[in-house]
């Protein structure tokens, strides 16, 4: 095996002990494998949430995650990135995303996950609308989010 | 023939998914982002309010840009409300 790049948008879920040890077979180099899963709250802005919609541009979403890790790949020294995103009706606690860095020590493996979830969420063309106790909503986006992906630039 | 998209609740509140408009107006061509989204704006109040100016983010030919982006005849041209994955 050998370092890779993988970029799945999906509606079926992941497994998580699956993504991980493909990112450990793909080499005997990297000592750091950092890994962040996104799962679906039960409560959002204090109101009971049943379950989320997730739509997205596909045209725009792979290159999107593509540059996301390119870009990620000039700041640091990585092995393997892989990222998964799911799409359409996912229920409370339900995997929504994926993402797997592996590189030689910890330091570049921490930053580059995060880096790269601070940009998918201003960046990736993905639209949430969940179901609550009061109807269904669209998510306004977070000023915090836009806040923390400029602090990168 | 452009060809123009709406995504999320942009989508859903004008239930429109996408259209297609010829870059050329009144016999004369346009030039930028600004001045299709204008052209879209004038529809009715709620695209007015929908399509305004940082409510509803842009993409030309998928890549996220600015109002005085230039367009040309065969662009797809994307609008759509601050994304929110993740």
């Amino acid at each position: 095996m050998s370092h890779f790049t993988q970029i799945s948008v999906q509606s079926q879920d992941f497994d998580f002990a699956h993504e991980y040890q493909k990112l450990r077979d793909s080499n005997n180099s990297d000592g750091a494998l950092v890994t962040f899963v996104g799962l679906v709250r039960d409560i959002n802005l204090q109101q009971s949430v049943s379950s989320l919609f997730l739509e997205h541009y596909p045209a725009m979403t792979k290159k999107v995650l593509n540059n996301i890790v390119e870009e990620a790949r000039t700041k640091w020294q990585l092995g393997s990135v892989s990222i998964i995103h799911r799409i359409g009706q996912l229920q409370v606690s339900e995997q929504i995303v994926f993402v797997g860095v592996t590189s030689q020590h910890r330091q570049s493996a921490y930053h580059a996950n995060e880096f790269i979830m601070d940009y998918l969420k201003t960046q990736a063309p993905f639209w949430k609308k969940e179901t609550t106790t009061q109807g269904e909503q669209w998510i306004d986006a977070k000023v915090s989010d836009i806040k923390k992906s400029q602090d990168w630039s | 023939m452009l060809k123009i998209l709406f995504f999320g609740q942009l989508k859903e509140i004008t239930k429109t998914d996408s259209l297609e408009i010829d870059i050329i107006q009144k016999g004369k061509k346009m030039n930028t982002v600004a001045e299709l989204r204008g052209l879209l704006q004038a529809k009715s109040d709620i695209w007015n309010e929908y399509l305004a100016y940082g409510k509803a983010l842009v993409a030309v030919n998928q890549e996220m840009t600015s109002d005085d982006a230039e367009i040309n005849e065969t662009d797809e041209i994307a609008f759509f409300p601050p994304v929110t994955g993740g």
